[in-house]
């Protein structure tokens, strides 16, 4: 039987950290796209680490509904955005040492001709106060009829060495 | 290598419908993942229920935790004839803009009751991670989707894949 799950590729940060994890030459030849990540972001300061989420360079166009935990006094909250903010749930070099926040986005029908939505869940957790221990679940709108070919992942700040992400294809048949 | 993530079975409709079912499921895999890219005909008419094997009964229960863009909110039902994992995240009625995920986990069991993780994504009005239960120590062999009032756009797309132990 044909293999319905399977890798495309594997970004991992090097010495330095990036500006970016990218995805290019995406292939239009699965039904889904799934992302698995773990990131942590070179910003030193309180609070909590934010990832975008960018498709083929495009800069407009996108929305979401966020469910976290991680306000100052712990208590869960919501919010809707209307840019490309994807989570609140990366590690910063703020938070406990050797910490990376982790995650994965599924991203349905990336080829068709409808908007995009995206499901993502991610965590982030510190050993220390609640507005850098995250759980985000978000809902993502990118509305576009393009196919998706390219994805970027980037932050308020570079992402730190050893931040690696992989980009999985699912077929429905 | 032995594939361990498979396709079952795909839906995209081509009109409008009330509900969508996977029947005749094997059970030859473990878990199942159902994959829904919902839109519903008239924005805000109705909401995405999920039944297994045809079960009408006052069998099923679900919590749910939503975000609706300004409050963090906690829901449930108890004895219902659906499970139903979304309050805010229903089906949009633009094509792309809602996706559902369902995981239901050893599905084929004949000891236990059947539970299931959803979430349910409509960036347009909110979002929720529910569990649902089924209160039967059957094998799931179909499952159906459907609205409860309203019917499902032509082009919303539904995807049931098995994945195998070792």
């Amino acid at each position: 039987m044909a293999t319905t799950y399977e890798a495309i590729a594997t970004v991992t940060v090097g010495s330095g950290g990036a500006a970016n994890i990218e995805f290019t030459s995406i292939p239009g030849t699965y039904t889904d796209l799934l992302i698995k990540f773990s990131i942590r972001d070179l910003r030193n300061s309180a609070g909590p680490g934010y990832l975008h989420l960018k498709f083929n360079d495009n800069t407009s166009s996108y929305s979401s509904r966020h469910l976290f935990t991680g306000s100052d006094d712990g208590n869960p909250a919501s919010q809707a955005r209307t840019d490309d903010y994807a989570s609140f749930a990366i590690n910063t070099d703020y938070s406990t040492a050797n910490t990376f926040g982790n995650g994965e986005l599924y991203i349905p029908n990336y080829t068709s001709s409808n908007n995009k939505s995206v499901s993502i869940d991610a965590v982030s957790e510190t050993n220390g106060s609640f507005d850098a221990a995250v759980r985000n679940l978000t809902a993502f709108l990118w509305s576009n009829s393009a196919a998706i070919t390219k994805i970027t992942l980037y932050g308020d700040n570079n992402f730190k060495q050893y931040s690696t992400a992989t980009l999985y294809g699912i077929k429905n048949s | 290598m032995p594939a361990t993530y498979e396709p079952i079975a795909t839906t995209t409709l081509s009109s409008a419908a009330a509900s969508v079912t996977f029947s005749s499921i094997s059970g030859s895999y473990t878990d199942l993942v159902l994959i829904c890219s919902p839109a519903q005909t008239t924005q805000g008419q109705g909401d995405l229920h999920f039944r297994f094997n045809s079960d009408t009964g006052s069998n099923y229960s679900f919590t749910r935790l939503t975000g609706t863009g300004s409050s963090a909110l906690s829901s449930r039902g108890t004895n219902t004839s659906f499970i139903n994992f979304e309050n805010y995240g229903y089906p949009s009625d633009i094509l792309g803009n809602s996706n559902q995920i369902v995981q239901i986990m050893n599905y084929s069991n004949t000891t236990t009751y059947k539970t299931a993780l959803g979430r349910a994504n409509s960036p347009e009005t909110g979002l929720e991670a529910s569990v649902g239960m089924w209160r039967n120590t059957a094998a799931i062999t179909s499952i159906t989707c459907f609205m409860n009032v309203g019917t499902l756009k032509s082009g919303s797309t539904f995807t049931l894949y098995g994945i195998k132990a070792a």
